[in-house]
């Protein structure tokens, strides 16, 4: 049914700005395609239902990983996601092809600014450099990692600006596949592991 | 003519009780008090506003067998069941052990010993509805001291039913007893209990489902108070007491799904016919004879109250009652009764004691029944307090003032306390109740705030905020208890979210039924914690451990639901549990074989959906 699925993870979903913002807008929307798993609210205990989210991700064509950027990285109870439904034989290696051709979008915000993220800045670093992890992991399970949508200085967002932000998130989902980029991107080749890296199923 | 005498009796017991009663109160006696006085004051001897309180007390008479239908109403045939020793071992007790003492006294004071015998008989009983009806106003029924009391009762009322077919005799030809002579009378009596135990197996509750489907409040009322008064012409059809036939009926229907409308419906008619009750008793003391013979009456009533108080205080030692319930155990069942009166006027008519006789004793058992709330005032005053010393004390006032918090939380015990600290701890508020007044002073030393109450009672549930709370926590250890307040809770204030706690899967189950959804059972988590140190003791990695005991939770709170719908299926239920257990042993088995096989070959560190599970290698 839903061949978007929204994967959102916040820890402190009451204290956040931004993804409470569009998480409301999302659900004003009503989008009919696309189905949002909460994941600290299904997973209060951290003990991830792997068959329940690999049968979520069957049917998806778009993932969302919907995330705060919190050190540098994911929270960890979305690291914790990744580490077990993406398995070895299902996401990734031999037969693992659950996930190929598929989409992977990231929408996060960081509460540094823009500017904080510069060579200059006290992140030192442009933010595009923290992100190779995240394109890897789409790249081995065959995933097309699609360009980011980012809010950057998360805490000085005024309302109107989250509100647009909100907009354009909505927007974009509701417009998928029709995004203009998506026809200068690459398809995604799997990443193939060779034999003597894994241990064999 | 017809018509306003009978306006005229109505307006006099009414505006006699409505002003008596709250004047009582006011002045801390008690609503029996102001009842018996108000007898007093319209009576014969007072205004003489009524002149014929052997009709009326035999017309509210009905009040103690509705008194009795609805506490056995309260008691299911298994707790009956578990009371048979207390009834009859107890009761026997009680009522041969005073009347053996008052025997042997009379005999000793130069009395002939039939009359001597008929008085040790009368005098031996209570009064069932001043006994309970204290009790109910004390809320005390469930302690201890209320069963004792009740007990007792029961055992007095099946007793009266001998006592009555033995006092013809005693003139010393035969004459006739009650319900027929000898052996036709029995089989009668026992073809009526048996007519009455299997109609109430088999047929109230159809009949009871069928009024109910005619959605006519009125009829349904109409119905509970035809069930009652038929179960009583039953009994008294054949000689038995009306108030044990109507207990009966009443415990016969303690299981049915209408025991609390039965409750709701009868409630107020029990309230004002034992009311009219306790009035006509104060109207049929006869101060004559109390005027003519002052010393000699002063002093039947203060010898028998103490042969009776000694034997029931041996009684408080043995069974034992704690320290403070027993001046009212002692008090309550040291008092004549009103079966009293009616072995007195049979004896007077079988020509066993002469009139005279006959209206001392009615009026020594009638101001005995005056003096107990009397006493009862005192003890609360100067005897109770005393006993304090002697343990905490669990004369509480219950919860009256009107609460707000959105948070009730019903039983303060293990279980409760450590939810309501979690709340508290986050700053919310939380109304607590507790019904075991020695748990409520343990808490309060702690300062809790806590409140008294049976948290069973519509009224007090209420009181505590039920209507606009958002959440009731449900911490009660008692079964029984827990099932009534999640029912009550769920007819009456539909928008309460309610969390319970479960004692096991029967209970889980019955909370499930009510269609509470946030139940746990109380065991099941601390049991998986000492599993998880299990396994961490023998050498699994800690978060692994974590994880099987997490997953084996999941995997019994799934196998639960599944289970459900079998519930009443036995064999059904032992075979889905073992199929579960089987196929979790095989998952697992699955998963370590897995496991050891990858470490075997040896490569990559096992990916990251197993790693968790993995036992140590």
């Amino acid at each position: 049914m839903a061949d978007i699925l929204i994967l959102s993870a916040h820890p402190e979903l009451a204290q956040s700005h931004v993804h409470r913002a569009l998480i409301g807008a999302f659900r004003h929307a009503a989008l009919p395609r696309a189905e949002l798993r909460d994941l600290y609210a299904l997973y209060p205990d951290y003990l991830i239902d792997t068959a329940a989210e690999r049968a979520a991700l069957a049917e998806a064509r778009l993932i969302v990983w919907q995330h705060p950027i919190h050190w540098y990285s994911m929270p960890p109870l979305m690291k914790l996601w990744v580490d077990e439904v993406l398995g070895f034989g299902w996401a990734y290696g031999p037969e693992g092809t659950a996930l190929r051709g598929k989409d992977l979008w990231l929408v996060t915000s960081t509460g540094g600014t823009e500017a904080s993220y510069r060579p200059d800045g006290h992140n030192r670093y442009f933010f595009d450099a923290f992100l190779p992890p995240y394109e890897q992991t789409a790249a081995l399970c065959g995933l097309r990692f699609l360009p980011p949508l980012v809010l950057h200085g998360a805490h000085r967002a005024t309302p109107a600006e989250l509100e647009a932000h909100a907009q354009t998130f909505v927007e974009r989902l509701g417009q998928y596949p029709q995004w203009p980029e998506l026809a200068t991107l690459d398809e995604c080749v799997a990443c193939e592991t060779p034999a003597e890296e894994r241990p064999t199923a | 003519m017809e018509h306003t005498s009978w306006l005229h009796v109505g307006l006099v017991y009414l505006a006699a009780a409505v002003i008596a009663v709250p004047l009582a109160r006011l002045l801390g006696l008690g609503s029996i008090i102001g009842y018996l006085g108000a007898g007093i004051v319209i009576g014969p001897w007072g205004l003489k506003l009524v002149t014929d309180p052997a009709d009326m007390l035999h017309f509210a008479e009905f009040g103690v067998v509705l008194m009795l239908f609805l506490v056995g109403l309260e008691l299911e045939p298994r707790r009956l069941w578990a009371m048979r020793r207390p009834i009859f071992g107890w009761g026997n007790a009680q009522l041969l052990g005073s009347a053996l003492l008052i025997l042997a006294v009379g005999v000793a004071c130069g009395l002939p010993w039939r009359l001597a015998l008929v008085a040790g008989l009368g005098l031996a009983m209570s009064s069932t509805a001043i006994g309970l009806g204290a009790l109910n106003e004390r809320n005390l029924m469930a302690t201890t001291s209320g069963q004792g009391v009740l007990s007792v009762a029961l055992m007095q009322d099946i007793a009266a039913i001998p006592i009555l077919a033995l006092i013809p005799l005693l003139d010393g030809e035969a004459g006739s007893p009650h319900g027929g002579s000898g052996w036709v009378g029995a089989a009668k009596a026992v073809a009526v209990i048996a007519a009455i135990v299997l109609g109430g197996r088999l047929l109230l509750r159809p009949a009871l489902r069928w009024i109910a489907r005619s959605r006519t409040p009125e009829i349904f009322t109409a119905a509970s108070l035809l069930l009652v008064i038929a179960t009583a012409a039953l009994m008294q059809a054949v000689g038995l007491s009306m108030a044990l036939g109507a207990f009966l009926a009443g415990v016969l229907l303690a299981e049915s799904e209408y025991r609390r409308e039965l409750e709701t419906d009868l409630e107020p008619f029990k309230g004002l016919l034992l009311g009219l009750f306790f009035i006509a008793v104060g109207m049929s003391i006869d101060f004559a004879v109390v005027l003519q013979k002052p010393l000699l009456v002063a002093a039947v009533v203060g010898v028998f109250l103490a042969l009776k108080a000694l034997v029931l205080w041996t009684m408080a030692r043995t069974m034992p009652i704690p320290y403070q319930e027993r001046p009212v155990f002692i008090i309550l069942l040291a008092q004549g009764g009103e079966f009293g009166f009616v072995v007195f006027q049979s004896a007077a008519q079988a020509g066993v004691i002469d009139a005279q006789t006959s209206s001392l004793l009615v009026a020594a058992v009638a101001l005995s029944m005056l003096l107990t709330p009397l006493l009862l005032v005192l003890a609360d005053r100067w005897w109770i307090p005393r006993l304090a010393d002697c343990g905490p004390v669990p004369q509480l006032d219950e919860i009256s003032e009107q609460q707000h918090a959105p948070v009730i939380i019903a039983g303060f015990g293990r279980y409760g306390q450590i939810i309501g600290r979690l709340l508290f701890a986050n700053g919310l508020q939380a109304t607590v109740l507790e019904h075991d007044a020695e748990q409520v002073e343990a808490v309060r030393r702690f300062g809790w705030q806590v409140f008294y109450g049976d948290a069973t009672r519509l009224d007090l549930l209420r009181t505590a905020g039920a209507e606009r709370a958002r959440v009731l926590v449900i911490a009660i250890d008692d079964m029984d208890q827990s099932v009534a307040v999640a029912r009550l809770a769920r007819e009456h204030f539909p928008q309460l979210q309610i969390v319970a706690r479960a004692r096991n899967v029967r209970h889980y189950y019955l909370l499930r039924d009510l269609g509470v959804t946030l139940v746990e059972r109380e065991t099941f988590d601390s049991a998986l914690m000492s599993g998880r140190a299990v396994l961490e003791s023998m050498g699994w990695q800690p978060h692994a451990a974590r994880q099987q005991a997490l997953r084996f939770r999941r995997h019994n709170l799934e196998q639960l639901e599944q289970m459900a719908p079998h519930l009443h299926d036995e064999a059904k239920l032992i075979a889905m549990a073992k199929q579960g257990r089987e196929q979790l042993e095989a998952l697992w088995a699955q998963e370590r074989a897995e496991v050891q096989r990858r470490s075997a070959r040896g490569g990559w560190s096992t990916p990251a959906a197993e790693r968790a599970d993995d036992p140590p290698i």
